[in-house]
């Protein structure tokens, strides 16, 4: 580009979406929400053997109104399930959801009728989390992959565009050569 | 076996208790429900027995045409270290059983909890709500009937 031509190597030049996508990636704020034992596992990834401050995800709010970031660990029952929606309606914009484990996920081994099978029921999930319950390497190999969606500025709390959504079946396409 | 106490129920109650039990230890009397007040207290009260810890109210469903459900008592002496279980049949035409709260106010809770599971209605249990299940909820989930699925769009979830 001309400016970078003109400024040589004392400047360069981005998109301001870029930069602001850049801010926010290496600066999550989790919401925490520990239902059950994925929690002892969320607050492994937290503590210094794992040590989410690394990614800057560190500072674990436990308001929505200041956190980005919806960390649901653990089995979500019916009951639960509204508590969860008004937390993830309480958070600003733009938001994200992690669903950690195989209960939050589907149901996990709780196939019954207390525990919502999979929260994605009632709130767009960005990144399913494997494990009962995942080693916290696991969650931070979410949390990295959180990091490239948020560069590249995709969240599902709003609505993909067309195009959008587009992309996304074809990156997935190439990733797992299969066919949605 | 606890014969100082089974003799004593028997000669202070004898039209109510039905069978008297023992499996590995364990004793078992099946009551009829109507006495079951006046049996648990003086199971309390009692020197042989001072059962003063009701340790656990749960329900069981036989899915039979009669006699459907079942209300058992678990029962301990922490003075005698001794363990008692008291058994009580209930119709599906009746399901009203008599409280013991006023012999054990803690059996308040396992009570609801019996209530939730089975729908068996405690008289005289000044607080039966649901326990576990939302409070608008219409079934009784551990009911031999009930699938274990549960009832579609009986619990409802937050739009999405």
């Amino acid at each position: 580009m001309g400016l970078e031509h003109a400024f040589g190597d004392t400047a360069i030049t981005t998109t301001i979406d870029s930069a602001i996508n850049w801010c926010r990636k290496n600066s999550v704020w989790p919401m925490p929400l520990g239902i059950s034992c994925c929690g002892i596992e969320m607050m492994a990834f937290a503590m210094p053997r794992f040590d989410v401050a690394r990614f800057g995800a560190e500072v674990f709010r436990f308001s929505p109104r200041q956190s980005d970031l919806l960390l649901v660990a653990g089995t979500t029952t019916y009951k639960m399930a509204t508590v969860v929606r008004k937390i993830y309606d309480q958070m600003p914009d733009p938001k994200w959801v992690i669903a950690m484990g195989a209960c939050t996920s589907s149901g996990g081994m709780y196939r019954t009728y207390s525990v919502v099978q999979g929260i994605d029921q009632f709130l767009p999930v960005d990144i399913y989390v494997a494990g009962c319950p995942p080693r916290p390497d696991n969650l931070l190999h979410a949390l990295m992959m959180l990091q490239e969606k948020i560069q590249r500025g995709e969240s599902r709390s709003t609505p993909m565009t067309v195009a959008a959504e587009k992309m996304e079946q074809q990156r997935l396409l190439q990733i797992q050569g299969v066919n949605y | 076996m606890l014969t100082t106490v089974v003799e004593k129920l028997k000669s202070q109650f004898p039209q109510s208790i039905l069978a008297v039990k023992e499996f590995r230890g364990e004793t078992t009397i099946h009551l009829k429900k109507e006495q079951i007040v006046d049996v648990c207290k003086f199971l309390r009260n009692d020197v042989d027995c001072q059962f003063n810890y009701c340790s656990d109210i749960c329900g069981a469903d036989a899915y039979t045409p009669e006699n459907r459900f079942e209300v058992i008592y678990n029962l301990y002496s922490i003075p005698l270290k001794q363990r008692i279980r008291l058994k009580v049949t209930i119709d599906e035409s009746d399901m009203h059983c008599p409280s013991v709260t006023s012999v054990w106010p803690g059996a308040e809770w396992p009570e609801r909890e019996t209530y939730d599971m089975f729908g068996i209605i405690f008289d005289g249990n000044k607080d039966l709500r649901r326990m576990y299940m939302p409070e608008e909820f219409e079934y009784y989930p551990l009911r031999k009937d009930f699938p274990l699925m549960g009832i579609p769009d009986s619990i409802p979830l937050p739009r999405k």
